[in-house]
């Protein structure tokens, strides 16, 4: 399984893509998670406009066998939810890293501790 | 100091559930193939073609002897006496207050020979009961958990796939009934049974022998799309076939009555049986003062309900609660099974809500089972 090197990574096994010229960073699930959840039949997303903090819960991730807790990695405000995975959560195990993204934020702050692809990769193998 | 974790039990096919990849879980000491990729994969093919299923972590015990029959009239609350050779029966183990202690299906392999099947995760209570029970018969109870490896195929494809690799008279097979015979040129029980409300069979066999067979129905269900299955999918087609699970709809405090199968408890049959009078007594009030009853239920939001979560009313009240629920891959719904006050268990009553992780959401009651195979 490989984990796009653009990207960057927390423990709690979401992705960050870097911030574009507008400060918003798009965030999802990995592969490795999305997996270990097997098939995500239900998401539930924070609001737009809303204001999160890193590490803190922000949704709900449903599979068939359990429920998760969605957290965010970084601080910032909602700009933008996916509206396809709310209609069609299997993107989650599909995609993970392209249309199965599941919200935007713009970052006001992040921890110091977000891991490199390869970091994360070691960190989920193990 | 700790003692170490039990070491998990593996049968005879591990290096092939791990060769093909599967996600294992601990299940009743066992560790067992969750899922070997998608599980809804897994569940449509049993829908529409055929899937393969290890279940060797059953529990096999026999009963031998001329008084078999009726040592398990004694200790079941069905009668196992009248049943034919070469026939099966769903049955239960009761204890004294009437409680299931397992539910089983039990098969008449000879005159003086009974084969029963328990979950795993109450084998050794069954085995123990049973050996208890069956003191004073002219029958011998035997454990028999490491004699057999036990495969499932299951779907509609299935009947044509086994043909392929068995003599046995499978058109002359009847649902709920076995045969001796040999599949793949080893021997084995065939039996037309399964809990995934589709058709299908399951095969006990020596462990030695379930690679051999494995590989053969894997090669001649290839064409037909027959795909390993887990016990994730397993959960799902049992669910949508209304089929209880021990543990969930089924336990020591439910009698067959609770969960609306007092029909298997035969009072008629000759001689005592443990639990007769507690189950006597449970049957009656069964009839004056109905008990919360199993119902069906279906989501029309995309919520799951899950064993355990609260079953309320409009106005908030507990009126049940959920004892198994998943997102049904057939009917593309989350669906539960679910004990209700009598009043709200009519199909269509209005106003019945599962509390979801303190979300009310709306539930239509259904009749089970949620999904019957066209015969």
């Amino acid at each position: 399984m490989s984990n796009p090197q653009q990207l960057r990574y927390s423990k709690e096994h979401e992705w960050l893509s870097a911030a574009g010229e507008d400060g918003v960073s798009t965030i999802g699930i990995t592969e490795f998670a999305a997996n270990a959840l097997g098939d995500v039949v239900y998401v539930q997303l924070p609001d737009v406009g809303s204001t999160v903090s890193a590490g803190d819960t922000c949704g709900e991730l449903e599979s068939t066998k359990s429920v998760s807790d969605l957290y965010t990695p970084v601080s910032g405000e909602v700009t933008e939810i996916n509206e396809d995975v709310v209609n069609d959560p299997a993107l989650v195990n599909s995609a993970p890293f392209e249309g199965g993204w599941l919200f935007k934020v713009r970052v006001t702050s992040e921890p110091e501790d977000l891991l490199s692809a390869d970091e994360y990769t070691a960190f989920a193998e193990n | 100091m700790t003692d170490a974790p039990p070491t998990p039990r593996r049968t005879a096919l591990d290096a092939r559930h791990r060769a093909l990849g599967a996600t294992m879980t601990d299940f009743a000491g066992w560790d067992m193939p969750l899922r070997y990729g998608s599980e809804r994969d897994e569940h449509t093919a049993v829908r529409t073609r055929a899937g393969l299923f290890d279940l060797s972590h059953m529990g096999e015990i026999s009963l031998i002897g001329p008084q078999a029959g009726e040592a398990l009239d004694h200790a079941l609350v069905g009668r196992l006496s009248a049943l034919a050779v070469g026939r099966a029966r769903y049955t239960m183990i009761c204890d004294d207050e009437g409680g299931i202690l397992d539910d089983l299906i039990v098969y008449r392999l000879g005159d003086e020979e009974f084969l029963v099947v328990a979950n795993a995760a109450n084998a050794q209570v069954v085995l123990d009961a049973l050996t208890g029970r069956a003191g004073g018969f002219e029958a011998t109870v035997r454990d028999d958990r490491d004699a057999y490896a036990l495969l499932a195929v299951q779907g509609p494809e299935s009947p044509g796939i086994l043909k392929r690799l068995t003599d046995a008279d499978l058109d002359g097979l009847k649902y709920y009934a076995g045969l001796p015979g040999t599949v793949a040129g080893v021997p084995a029980m065939i039996a037309r049974t399964g809990y995934t409300g589709e058709d299908g069979f399951e095969l006990f066999l020596a462990p030695d022998d379930a690679e051999r067979v494995w590989e053969a129905l894997t090669e001649a269900g290839a064409p037909v799309g027959l795909v390993p299955c887990g016990l994730s999918c397993r959960d799902t087609l049992r669910l949508e076939a209304g089929m209880p699970l021990y543990g969930h709809e089924l336990t020591t405090d439910t009698t067959p009555f609770d969960a609306g199968l007092g029909r298997v408890v035969k009072f008629d049959k000759p001689g005592d049986f443990v639990g007769r009078e507690a189950l006597e007594a449970a049957s009656h009030q069964a009839d004056t003062v109905p008990p919360r009853t199993l119902v069906g239920l279906i989501a029309s939001g995309r919520r799951v309900p899950r064993a355990g979560y609260a079953v309320v009313a409009a106005d908030g009240s507990a009126i049940g609660q959920v004892t198994s629920g998943a997102p049904s891959p057939t009917l593309g719904k989350p669906i539960a099974m679910a004990y209700v006050d009598p009043e709200y268990a009519k199909p269509g009553t209005e106003g019945v809500f599962v509390d979801i992780r303190g979300a009310r959401e709306p539930y239509e009651v259904v009749a089970l089972p949620f999904y019957k195979r066209e015969r």
